[in-house]
């Protein structure tokens, strides 16, 4: 059973969203993509400043046997990116939810983040 | 004539047939067959197969069948109607030499033509290396970081690098500008490609791209005409502008001018042709594409790369197949997915062969001619509009051109007719100073040749190349005959082909291809004929292709057959276009909607992605086949729009699906079209007709059904079948005003040369023998269910429960039972002497088995007593009796120098490890390398030869 820590959102397509201090989210992709992906050896990450709409496709990650868009769960502004990933893609296999961030965004909607899944919610899905 | 007589005639006729030797099955044994399967005849059995509403038990309107012997005389009689002259034409297609070491050992090889694409590398190191030294050949001469292991041509590889540019750029235009000096094919496949994707193309001479906005730029270097210009200051513009700088280039060439990469170019393409390659009409021709280090993710098609095995041994691989459209579906880089494998492998070996100093002193040479030439016309006061070249010369020949049109063909020489005022000519490798002569009388009464002049040279001094190249010791160390001989044989034993044992994959179709099939393209009637060779000189080819296209009409029911796609993944894409344009005509340009079931070929998304269509998958049911009521919603929701359905047929997953009529007639019903993919053509011929049952396009694989090699991974041909309304929208004609679908490949005729195997396969069998290549290839498959179906789930099954031509044997549940996963299996299998099954596809975690109708009933057993005992070690693992993590299967395959190793610390025994059944002691294929580190090899790509201290 893949690990689904209790204080973040997620969405169906396996991201996860984690609401920081400052009003930031952080960004990457759970326990259980990164077990279906198995070893991950390449990470695209997008750049700085750049103005993301939710759904919209905001990195690439690939493991030897697939590739998968990572779409965006939020609307708002990169503000910063991963780069350590960028050599050592296999941290997100390590700890998907700790050093395997993907990427920080400052939300231009904050109400998004409430319509997103729930732990539970997540949970059900994988299930399945 | 007495009765006896009569019947020892028959006898013969029997004992001379064709059939008998492409079938591994005779009627004897296919008998006791069906009769375990339950069967009492084949009749019987195949009508429980094949829906009823699709079956036809017309006997297919083609001849019977010809002995070897007979075929044979009949198409050199076809070969004779070709002429031969020598073609100075060039224009990307050139006289070569190929070394007869490299005929013999390769190309006329098994081992190299019958191998099947390198998906498992540890039965496919040799091929790996050879490609590898390609791509080190390419990467090394255009001066590029990177190159893959082949496109299909140049032209088409061309167009991947518009696209690759556009992926890349960051400028925001739509505008390609393309060099007004390319080759003319070039321009037609650029211009076919860029249209569905709302690429603007704006052809101009290259002195005035830097005034054009534009996201990439394709230069000729050298140009049609021969020019070479030093493009730096164009390329540093170009890059101001964040367009990128693509060229085409030559690579015999290469070795005497700067290459590409010292102007900073971002892509390189361009033929490998003139590397040991006949003309052959056209093809098949390796095209090569390289580009830098940073790009490598988005480039398009096969590449190489090493990696390490599980004991830290060097292990060649497929590398970044991620980026492919297996995988990527829709989002790949390309719809590619064959390669010209055998060509590229040839191209390789003859840089091997010659080295370095040996390609220069050929360059020296072709270009020393050149400007013999050049001085002796000059001389006799015909002016030459060349002053800076390599091999190619434009001569004014003003109001004399017909006279010097005449007098060449007199001396059956072609020369490249420009206009009314100009001739083109190139020289190649094959030009001897007889032959120099020869040229220069067409030109001169006076004909007295001077001594070319050694140091003269006709290449400007900043475009001289100063750059090493091939410098690694594998281009320096095979120059006798004798070394080269043995190299190839050293790579040949690393591998499995056709030669060692059954290669059982699915969907591959891996069946005899046939001595006698093979015979005719080494003919230099076939060989040595340039594609743009006057029409009086290729009669034998033309009464071949129509012959060939009348056959495949027959077989599929469709009204044309067009042969010029040059793989199955670009006659989906000509198929598409097809659908697009009779949409467009009829006013429908809404219609960009293509349905596509999720069990579909990866192939079949990436192609629709290319015409501009919008891909709506369609989902399968728990039987694996496709959801009508999916199909329903999805029609309501798209009916406006909906332009194609795309299926397979047989299933990709293996069954005759008897709803296909029902699927056709919804589809057609809401003005759609029917797209048919062929690739399982081979489990249709002689008993239904996908142009009659609800089919309006098909590509077929040649090199599945059809007997063409896979030559390790490449060339095949992909035409396409249309029925009536299509038949104006079929991929045109180069240079043709009246086009309503361009040309989809290089060559009218795409890989014309290799033709006649599927023209002598389709002669030899005649109408009993495709029949009943068919009927052997079901029943072969439908035995394998059988045994393995005591031992292994079969995942799905048609009416009766019984399969097509193909099975797959789900091993899923193994994973958690014993810790096993297909891989496993695939990689144990290797240790049993096999080639694996396609492993995990079309569904994941599975493999998919197909026998052919050309391996013995002795081969499917020894291959399914294979299967039964690797169960039985799973079971093993199960039950407790082998460790969960140090067994047989986990360390497969089992390498010898492991297996005689001093130390053996596993839990196992060696005899397990290595003869798990009596059998392999007569008879044991040992792999070169243990199991490949995949994540490794990705993680730190290496795509050229690594060097000797890396092993």
């Amino acid at each position: 059973m893949n690990e689904i820590p209790g204080d973040l959102r997620f969405k169906k397509s396996h991201e996860w969203v984690r609401v920081e201090a400052d009003g930031s989210v952080t960004i990457g992709i759970s326990d259980h993509a990164q077990d279906l992906l198995g070893d991950i050896v390449f990470v695209e990450l997008p750049e700085i400043g750049t103005q993301m709409s939710a759904e919209d496709e905001v990195a690439i990650v690939e493991s030897v046997k697939a590739a998968s868009d990572v779409y965006s769960p939020i609307s708002g502004e990169i503000i910063e990116v991963n780069e350590v990933l960028l050599d050592n893609p296999e941290i997100i296999n390590e700890s998907p939810y700790h050093e395997g961030w993907f990427y920080k965004l400052q939300p231009s909607d904050s109400e998004e983040i409430d319509e997103l899944l729930s732990p539970e919610q997540y949970g059900d899905i994988c299930e399945e | 004539m007495s009765k006896k007589t009569d019947q020892t005639e028959a006898l013969a006729k029997n004992y001379d047939s064709f059939a008998r030797r492409h079938i591994g099955i005779s009627e004897e044994i296919s008998l006791k067959m069906l009769d375990d399967l339950g069967f009492n005849s084949m009749d019987n059995f195949i009508q429980s197969i094949v829906p009823e509403s699709i079956y036809s038990n017309k006997d297919l309107k083609i001849d019977d069948g010809l002995s070897e012997e007979a075929a044979l005389r009949h198409i050199k009689r076809i070969s004779k109607e070709n002429r031969l002259f020598k073609s100075y034409i060039g224009q990307g297609f050139y006289n070569s030499i190929t070394p007869p070491s490299i005929q013999k050992n390769v190309f006329e090889n098994p081992s190299w033509y019958t191998s099947y694409t390198p998906y498992q590398p540890e039965i496919a190191q040799g091929r790996l290396e050879a490609l590898i030294n390609y791509q080190t050949m390419v990467a090394d001469l255009t001066g590029m970081e990177i190159a893959n292991a082949s496109l299909l041509d140049e032209p088409t590889a061309a167009a991947e690098a518009m696209t690759l540019a556009k992926r890349l750029s960051k400028s925001k235009s739509d505008v390609f500008l393309v060099d007004e000096n390319c080759f003319s094919q070039t321009l037609h496949i650029i211009e076919t490609r860029a249209k569905p994707l709302d690429i603007q193309i704006k052809v101009l001479a290259p002195k005035n791209m830097l005034d054009q906005e534009c996201f990439g730029a394709f230069l000729q270097y050298p140009d049609t005409n021969g020019v070479i210009n030093n493009y730096s200051y164009l390329v540093d513009g170009l890059h101001k502008k964040k367009a990128l700088a693509v060229f085409a280039t030559d690579l015999l060439a290469l070795t005497l001018i700067t290459p590409p990469g010292d102007y900073d170019a971002d892509i390189v393409i361009g033929s490998s042709q003139r590397f040991g390659i006949p003309l052959g009409f056209g093809g098949p021709h390796a095209a090569f594409i390289a580009t830098k280090e940073s790009y490598k993710r988005s480039l398009p098609g096969r590449i190489v790369g090493a990696s390490i095995d599980v004991h830290g041994k060097t292990a060649y691989r497929l590398a970044l197949q991620t980026r492919e459209q297996h995988i990527r579906r829709e989002k790949a880089t390309s719809n590619i997915c064959t390669s010209q494998a055998l060509l590229a492998i040839m191209a390789g070996f003859y840089a091997v062969y010659h080295g370095p100093e040996g390609l220069k002193s050929i360059a020296l040479r072709v270009h020393k001619y050149a400007v013999t030439l050049k001085v002796m016309l000059e001389k006799n006061g015909i002016e030459i509009h060349s002053s800076s070249f390599f091999d190619t010369l434009v001569i004014h020949s003003g109001d004399k051109t017909k006279d010097f049109i005449k007098r060449a063909k007199i001396k059956k020489i072609n020369l490249r007719i420009i206009d009314e005022t100009s001739l083109g000519i190139s020289m190649d490798e094959s030009v001897s100073f007889e032959d120099l002569k020869e040229i220069i009388e067409i030109f001169c009464e006076e004909n007295e040749l001077i001594a070319p002049n050694e140091t003269l040279s006709c290449i400007s001094k900043d475009v001289r190349r100063t750059s090493d190249y091939l410098t690694h010791s594998i281009f320096n160390s095979y120059y006798s005959e004798t070394e080269l001989m043995r190299y190839i044989k050293k790579l040949c034993n690393k591998d499995i082909a056709l030669n060692t044992s059954m290669i059982p994959l699915g969907s591959c179709t891996m069946k005899l291809n046939s001595a006698s099939e093979m015979e005719p393209i080494s003919w230099p009637e076939f060989s040595a004929i340039h594609p743009l060779a006057p029409t009086n000189q290729i009669q034998g080819y033309l009464k071949l292709i129509n012959e060939l296209e009348q056959m495949l009409e027959v077989i599929t029911g469709y009204s044309v057959i067009s042969l010029q796609p040059n793989a199955g993944s670009q006659g989906e894409y000509a198929g598409l276009l097809a659908i697009d344009a009779y949409h467009k005509q009829n006013g429908d340009n809404q219609r960009n909607i293509c349905l596509i079931p999720r069990s579909a070929h990866g192939t079949n998304p990436a192609s629709a992605q290319m015409v501009g269509f919008k891909v709506v998958p369609i989902e399968c049911n728990k039987e694996g086949n496709i959801s009508i009521k999916d199909l329903k919603e999805k029609i309501k929701l798209h009916k406006e729009n909906l332009s194609a359905i795309m299926i397979t047929y047989p299933s990709t997953h293996g069954v005759f699906e008897s709803t296909v009529i029902e699927v056709c007639n919804i589809v057609h019903a809401a003005g759609g079209l029917v797209y048919i993919d062929g690739a399982n053509l081979n489990a249709m011929v002689g008993i239904c007709y996908p142009g009659a049952f609800g089919g309006d396009v098909s590509h077929l694989n040649l090199h599945k059904t059809f007997c063409i090699p896979h030559g390790g991974g490449g060339p095949g041909i992909g035409p396409i079948g249309v029925v009536d309304k299509l038949k104006s929208f079929i991929p045109g004609f180069h240079g043709n005003p009246n086009n309503n679908v361009g040309p989809v490949s290089g060559s009218n005729y795409g890989s014309a040369s290799i033709l006649p195997i599927s023209w002598m396969y389709i002669k030899m069998m005649g109408s009993k023998g495709l029949k009943k290549a068919t009927e052997i290839a079901i029943l072969n498959a439908n035995y394998v269910a059988h045994r393995l179906g005591d031992h292994y789930k079969i995942l799905y099954k048609g009416q009766n429960g019984l399969v097509a031509h193909e099975c797959i044997v789900d091993v899923r549940p193994f994973k958690d039972s014993a810790n096993i996963e297909v891989e496993d299996i695939a990689k144990r299998l290797i240790d049993y002497g096999f080639h694996a099954p396609t492993m995990s596809w079309p569904v994941a975690g599975t493999l998919m088995i197909e026998p052919t109708e050309s391996e013995s009933k002795d081969e499917i057993d020894r291959f399914c007593d294979a299967m039964i005992n690797i169960k039985k070690e799973i079971q093993d693992i199960e039950n407790g009796d082998l460790d969960i993590t140090d067994n047989m299967l986990k360390n497969a395959p089992h390498t010898a120098e492991e297996v005689s190793k001093d130390e053996w610390d596993h839990s196992y025994t060696r005899s397990r490890a290595a003869y798990p059944l009596e059998i392999l002691k007569e008879k044991k294929f040992w792999p070169p390398i243990g199991r490949v580190n995949n994540v490794y090899g990705d993680k730190n790509l290496m795509c050229s030869c690594p060097s000797m201290e890396e092993f």
